[in-house]
């Protein structure tokens, strides 16, 4: 076969059609073919004797009856977000878990974070509940709860051993972040929080199209400040774009790191390009702030402890605190009521 | 096919992303060319690419030859210093623009894969280094499948698996681990990246994401470790900016000087002189001996 240097697939046509696979063809598509996805795909005049005609007619049609469903299920909560990078390990869950237990931190909002990356699932870990497992009632999956007001669903609860690798393709991840979405019973919330893996593939293809009925309010980029990771955000943020999903803003992590020995600070992962601040001024959305690298939050992660309750005057909780504020006015939501100022 | 004359492929796996597998495979690359073997990166992240950039030839292009697709040099070989071949294959050559993304569901990364696997042009080559995106899913599967299809005996010499330090990485790792044992690819060894940060200021080391993590968890699976790589930004400037590492003076890592030695901070992006440029970073001695320890585990 020769190859071939453009992309076979227009982007707009698998963000239209994100989870149907296009029929496999044994043979090349005939004259005056209805094509292979329509509504009379096999049904046609021209169908009769094409080697095609049974995998067109077999092909599913029409929408995902699903949406629908999910709507449903998602009807009482009231703000859904997606956090999203175009690169792995720059903080996506990290901040995922700060961001449910600053929400949380006030007892009369209840927050839901999902945890779509089936592959690397690092929520359970964060929150310290990896050892749990999902509790299945009348009403559907019970998500694990962390605290009484907030909820956690992920993949690692499900699997027998810890460190089972979880060897899927991408139909099959695609029909697990489904029943996240239509068979847990998230109930009343006011946040729902996605947490994504790395990249733009069918994870992402699928909580998007999953929740179009119900309504993204927006996605919540977050970066680490050298341009290997902006050129992969870069791409993250076109996705989004296309997909019409709003950003809500962009996070700098790892911004910049002080000794704990001597106080001084040295840019690791230097911003030889300008850094998220530039990336978001270039894309023309707001910069949320940038967050200084501590080693407790690590820690804190590791240990599946809330960096807001044991570190409260660090620097890098203050940054994070103006983050939230700042998500929260994109939200249209009172700032101070969010994160009251202490 | 096209790797028919390559003589051993290693793969650069974990199941973490940003833990620094892109510039384990860079600097393994350079490594492996400065003791004199010819090697080609086949970079199979699709929608993250990061190979072009760590090479500084971004905009290069592929060329498109009878029967296949020419990877891009980064060096050429130079027989006199004991400097073999560098070159590099991406879906990064093959992006109109660098920002676009790139929206693709399994079967058509699968089949990106497979192209790579049999399009690309390498010829006679000792080694083919695959850095891979964070996970266990399409593009891991389709990999695995192909090279067990399609690979002669012996031709894949295994995985390199990076980790940094923390639980929280270990843990996604452990499941990178598992695929090997599942897919019966061996594990060459571990590289803990990221193992602690010395500050330029007052020479102090900081664990900046823990310690001692990919050692235990190299144990716990009876694996090789092959040892921990600290945070140099000198490093990262190096790839960033292409300026020559230059270390305070007194600057002494493992009985060897850095200091001072190359103050002339030229910043030329040309990636031919990486490797040149590579051999004053500190990382460089660290590369050198689990290079030498992979290519006697290998060879």
């Amino acid at each position: 076969m020769a190859p071939s240097l453009e992309e076979p697939e227009p982007v707009q046509d698998v963000l239209n059609n994100p989870l149907k696979a296009r029929p496999q063809l044994v043979a090349p598509e005939p004259e005056h073919c209805p094509g292979p996805e329509s509504e009379r795909a096999g049904q046609a005049d021209s169908c009769a004797g094409c080697p095609n005609q049974a995998i067109c007619a077999s092909a599913p049609k029409g929408p995902d009856p699903d949406v629908p469903a999910i709507a449903a299920r998602l009807a009482g909560v009231r703000h859904k977000l997606l956090v999203l990078s175009g690169k792995g390990g720059v903080g996506k869950s990290t901040f995922t878990c700060l961001l449910a237990h600053a929400f949380a931190s006030d007892e009369a909002r209840t927050v839901g974070v999902m945890d779509a990356d089936i592959c690397g699932p690092s929520i359970p870990k964060m929150m310290g509940v990896e050892a749990e497992t999902v509790h299945v009632s009348a009403g559907g999956w019970e998500p694990v709860w962390v605290a009484d007001n907030l909820g956690v669903m992920s993949v690692q609860f499900m699997l027998p051993g810890r460190d089972d690798a979880v060897i899927w393709r991408g139909p099959k991840k695609n029909g697990l972040i489904k029943q996240f979405l239509k068979e847990v019973e998230w109930g009343a919330m006011d946040f729902l929080l996605v947490d994504t893996p790395p990249g733009t593939s069918d994870e992402h293809l699928s909580v998007n199209s999953f929740l179009k009925e119900s309504g993204i309010d927006g996605a919540v980029m977050v970066t680490t400040p050298q341009e290997v990771s902006l050129l992969d955000v870069r791409k993250e943020i076109d996705f989004c774009r296309k997909a019409g999903i709003r950003v809500l803003g962009l996070v700098e992590n790892m911004s910049g790191f002080v000794c704990p020995k001597c106080t001084h600070e040295s840019q690791i992962f230097r911003a030889t390009t300008g850094g998220g601040a530039a990336l978001a001024k270039e894309m023309g959305i707001p910069f949320l702030g940038e967050v200084p690298l501590d080693p407790r939050i690590g820690m804190a992660c590791d240990y599946g402890e809330s960096f807001f309750d044991h570190y409260p005057d660090s620097p890098a909780c203050e940054a994070l605190k103006g983050v939230v504020r700042g998500l929260a006015r994109e939200l249209g939501l009172d700032a101070e009521q969010v994160m009251p100022d202490d | 096919m096209s790797l028919s004359k390559i003589k051993h492929i290693i793969l650069v796996l974990s199941g973490k992303g940003g833990v620094g597998k892109s510039s384990v495979t860079t600097q393994l690359a350079l490594s492996l060319a400065l003791s004199g073997h010819s090697v080609g990166v086949l970079d199979v992240d699709l929608t993250g690419p990061s190979m072009p950039r760590m090479f500084n030839i971004e905009n290069a292009k592929v060329t498109q030859a009878p029967g296949g697709w020419l990877p891009v040099p980064v060096h050429a070989a130079d027989p006199d210093a004991g400097i073999g071949e560098l070159r590099c294959m991406s879906l990064g050559f093959l992006l109109r623009g660098r920002g676009d993304a790139v929206v693709w569901r399994g079967p058509k990364k699968t089949a990106m894969i497979r192209q790579f696997l049999s399009d690309v042009l390498w010829g006679e080559m000792d080694y083919l280094l695959i850095d891979t995106p964070p996970g266990t899913s399409d593009e891991h599967i389709s990999l695995a499948e192909t090279l067990l299809k399609d690979a002669l005996p012996g031709q894949v010499a295994g995985a390199v698996v990076v980790t940094t330090p923390q639980a929280v990485a270990t843990a996604d790792v452990r499941k990178e681990l598992n695929f090997c044992v599942k897919t019966s690819i061996p594990v060459i060894g571990v590289i803990e990246n990221m193992a602690g940060f010395v500050c330029p200021n007052c020479a102090e080391c900081t664990d900046i994401f823990g310690k001692g993590g990919g050692q235990v968890m190299a144990n716990d699976f009876h694996v090789r470790f092959l040892g921990g790589v600290p945070i140099d930004p000198q490093f990262v400037m190096l790839i960033e900016t292409g300026r020559r590492p230059t270390y305070p003076q007194g600057t002494i890592i493992n009985g060897q000087d850095f200091s001072g030695a190359s103050v002339d901070a030229e910043e030329t992006k040309d990636a031919s002189l990486l490797a040149v440029k590579y051999q004053s970073c500190s990382l460089e001695p660290i590369f050198k001996k689990m290079t030498r320890d992979i290519i006697a585990a290998v060879e």
